[in-house]
């Protein structure tokens, strides 16, 4: 009687059972349900979180690409096999010797990510008996995206495990989180290990095995290049098309902005936190800019690469745009309130660029920011919804006096 | 004087199977019911048993802890039966309907003259308070307290909702007794909203305060209009009557007959030809919707009220107290493939996650009863804001109805908001949370503890 008539046997036929969570979790992956309404409306609009997830994912899909592609480039740029890429359509770039690398690099970070945080949300579905939700989809794509390319994987997967149980699951699944999972899992990554996660030789594929050889290849991100207050070979087309290194998916703004544009489209993400951000950063940039054109801070200081660096090259260097976009605007983590956002929003965009410079072990800040807004969003909100309360109260006030 | 009122936030759903503008007279169905439950946190006392005779407009219960308060039988008959649930509570007061109608004579009444306490001891015996509510809370209005207000909404903006300006038509008099009678209760205003582009009955009568209202849905639901208007604040009560209510209340008043009598409408995408129907609160669904509506085995939802607010009824079940709509809809219980993530055309959507309402403004729409999707935690934020014009901020109060803190839900504009407030931010929720219900819920909580 067909695939749909079956599997829909075998729902009943769980229903009730310890394992129901996980059958249906990959039934709905392949029917939407036959759940109907009760009582209140009727009607429901034709968006679930499934819809949502899976549009987030739609716009780090090219992310993901791009990120395959610069993995081959910058490693075979860095063994001298081909020349820099000259445009954004340059065959150097876009060529199928750079897609393998990035596919035997890149798909293996993919599986171990989905492959073990959704084993642990469907563990903890089946035990604590609800269904298996969506959070994780986004997370899983994201995890690969903003780490290392050469990344041992058993240290993706003790962190991945570490983000969605401490992360996640402990608060009580999807939606009840404090902190972005992603971000959590790459704070774990940083803090315990942190030589895989910073320096000079992880950001590019064989730098880390060819370390110490006659053939070492340099890996190092534009930020370790600045903090350093050494000259940056990059050119700003580079920067924004995305031909340097850092982690996966976090280079390309060009991508990053159409996949922001996206969202912004549809209604995923929201356009106050991406924009007020960049505001933030954009007013911090200004500040350290004017510190050193006034001369308060002059080339022996060691903040003075970071400092002097044109306010708007801060945008496109380092994970800013993509930790914008796509982990600042995680509707669970983020202020609640509207007014909250700007005001959430603009402070990440501070605090990263605060953080980018003056962080002389790591100097990428948009994690950091984000996850400190996380903490702080609930209290932005509450001071946001006490205006409406205090509104309240004063109409009342004026009423009986 | 009129005053205009402009929604920007909200949504228009448009549906298949709008009500035609023509009015029939249903067969007279021969069973009519009250159910208890239409009158929320009312713990009825039975006056009559199975067997009694009553006339049209007898009392048939009363609120136990408002004995004042009555319910009266829309019809003349017998009472067949009153079938009981769990704790013997009342399910309902069935009643056969006689041949030839009688009426309990409540007696003429002058308006104009009465005082405040005459007004509400007359609407009290005659049955007619139940139509009035209050807020906070949204139920029977308690009648020792004295309202700061009275709302009356005379434009229902909700998805196929009864177009009032048709059903109310050519009741003129009646509406202005009635409105007379309700600016006797109050020493506030009474407040009338209109449609800004319709011809309302309403639209001229005098003693009220006149709005015009204009914007997508829920521009015309009563909570709406009181928090533009005159919100209420802690401490305060005012009362809302629904404009088709005025009429029957109108009528008593004139001519001293309880009428049940109501313009009822049968709209949705599965009614053959949606139409009106002069029939009576009480009667059997069966008697409206087969005749050129459905067929006996379709798969569909029977609503007794508008597709947001409305209860799940069975055809062999009866029009609730207050509904003025019948809405049939198909049922949405079957899958569909990769659901989640092709792009749909044929539902509504606020987003643009590869939906494509937001192409076609002016569609009109087949929606099934489907969840499109499981229930989850909260998840998305904003989506709400976009459709919630009352100055609250509605995921807040939802989740503080949830965690049941009274302090905060009293904070954040308990006393102001009604279920059907909710109905949008719970049609368009992600998560498929029952906003609705947990309002309630929330509401029922506060009055059980502060009262």
């Amino acid at each position: 009687m067909g695939l749909k008539n079956t599997l829909h046997n075998l729902k009943e036929k769980y229903k009730g059972t310890k394992m129901a969570p996980a059958f249906n979790a990959i039934h709905t992956f392949l029917y939407l349900p036959n759940e109907t309404t009760h009582n209140g409306t009727h009607i429901k609009a034709a968006d679930d979180l499934k819809r949502t997830m899976n549009t987030v994912i739609m716009a780090l899909v090219p992310c993901l690409i791009f990120g395959m592609f610069n993995a081959g480039y910058q490693h075979h740029l860095a063994t001298g096999t081909i020349e820099a890429a000259e445009g954004f359509f340059s065959y150097s770039f876009w060529s199928i010797d750079n897609l393998v690398v990035g596919l035997w690099k890149v798909l293996p970070l993919i599986i171990v990510s989905y492959g073990v945080g959704l084993v642990i949300e469907f563990i903890f579905a089946v035990i604590k008996g609800h269904e298996v939700e969506e959070g994780y989809l986004v997370t899983g794509m994201l995890v690969p995206l903003i780490v290392p390319i050469d990344i041992p994987l058993w240290m993706l997967a003790v962190a991945v495990a570490f983000g969605v149980v401490i992360g996640k699951e402990v608060f009580g699944g999807t939606g009840m989180n404090i902190l972005n999972p992603a971000l959590t899992i790459r704070a774990f990554l940083f803090f315990a290990y942190p030589t895989w996660m910073s320096g000079d030789k992880v950001w590019v594929h064989g730098a880390v095995e060819t370390a110490g050889t006659p053939d070492a290849i340099s890996g190092e991100t534009i930020l370790g290049t600045l903090a350093q207050n050494q000259e940056v070979s990059h050119s700003i087309a580079d920067m924004f098309f995305g031909f340097i290194p850092g982690s996966v998916g976090e280079t390309s703004t060009l991508i990053i902005l159409l996949g922001a544009l996206f969202l912004i489209f549809t209604k995923i993400g929201s356009w106050r936190i991406m924009l007020s951000s960049v505001l933030g950063a954009i007013v911090m940039g200004l500040i350290f800019n004017l510190t050193v054109d006034s001369g308060w801070i002059t080339e022996s200081s060691k903040f003075y690469g970071l400092m002097s660096t044109v306010w708007w090259h801060h945008l496109i260097i380092g994970g800013f745009a993509f930790g914008v976009v796509f982990m600042a605007t995680d509707p669970v983590t983020a202020s609640q309130t509207n007014k909250g956002k700007w005001i959430y929003g603009f402070l990440i965009g501070f605090i990263s660029i605060l953080i980018r410079v003056f962080n002389p072990a790591y100097p990428e800040g948009v994690m950091l920011a984000i996850l400190l807004m996380n903490v702080f969003a609930p209290t932005i909100d509450h001071y946001v919804v006490q205006g409406n309360v205090k509104k309240r109260m004063k109409r009342l006030k004026a009423k009986t006096a | 004087m009129s005053n205009d009122i402009k929604i920007k936030k909200g949504l228009e759903i448009k549906l298949k199977g709008v009500a035609e503008l023509a009015k029939e007279n249903a067969i007279i169905s021969n069973f009519y019911s009250v159910r208890p439950e239409d009158f929320h946190s009312v713990i009825p006392k039975l006056t009559v048993k199975v067997g009694a005779k009553v006339k049209a407009g007898e009392p048939i219960f009363y609120d136990k802890s408002n004995e004042a308060v009555k319910f009266v039988s829309p019809v003349s008959g017998e009472i067949i039966d009153i079938p009981r649930g769990e704790k013997r509570r009342i399910l309902a007061v069935k009643i056969q309907a006689d041949k030839e109608q009688t009426y309990q004579d409540n007696g003429k009444f002058n308006v104009d003259t009465a005082k405040a306490e005459d007004v509400k001891a007359h609407l009290l015996a005659s049955g007619c308070w139940p139509f009035i509510k209050q807020r906070p809370y949204d139920v029977i209005a308690n009648p020792e307290k004295a309202p700061k207000a009275i709302f009356v909404s005379a434009y229902a903006s909700a998805p196929l909702a009864a177009d009032l300006d048709f059903t109310l038509q050519g009741k003129e008099a009646e509406l202005q007794a009635a409105i007379t009678a309700l600016t006797k209760l109050t020493e506030g205003k009474v407040h009338v909203s209109v449609a800004k582009n319709g011809k309302s009955p309403l639209a001229n009568v005098s003693g009220a305060t006149i709005h015009k209202v204009s914007g997508p849905h829920p521009s015309g639901n009563v909570g709406t209009q009181i928090n533009k208007i005159d919100p209420v604040n802690k401490g305060e009560v005012v009362w809302t009557v629904n404009a088709q209510d005025l009429v029957i209340i109108g009528e008593l008043l004139l001519t001293g007959k309880f009428n049940a009598e109501r313009v009822v409408a049968l709209a949705g995408s599965s009614v053959k030809k949606p139409r009106y129907f002069v029939t009576k609160l009480g009667a059997e669904v069966a008697s409206v919707i087969y005749d050129n509506g459905v067929d006996k085995n379709d798969n569909i939802r029977i609503i007794s009220g508008n597709v947001l607010s409305g209860k799940q009824v069975q055809p062999d079940g009866f029009l609730d107290y207050y509904s003025n709509i019948i809405t049939v809809i198909p049922e949405g219980n079957d899958y569909e493939f990769f659901g989640w993530n092709k792009p749909v055309f044929d539902k509504v959507s606020t987003s643009r996650a590869l939906t494509f309402s937001w192409l076609s403004p002016n569609k009109k729409y087949d929606l099934t009863t489907n969840t499109n999707g499981e229930h989850r935690n909260f998840v998305t934020t904003g989506t709400y804001e976009e459709v919630f014009p009352l100055d609250i901020y509605p995921m807040q109060i939802l989740k503080a109805c949830l965690y049941e803190d009274l302090d905060e839900m009293e904070a954040l504009g308990m006393y102001e908001v009604a279920p059907e407030d909710f109905a949008l931010t719970e049609f368009v929720c992600v998560s498929k949370q029952p906003h609705q219900e947990i309002i309630r819920k929330g509401l029922d909580l506060m009055l059980k503890e502060i009262g």
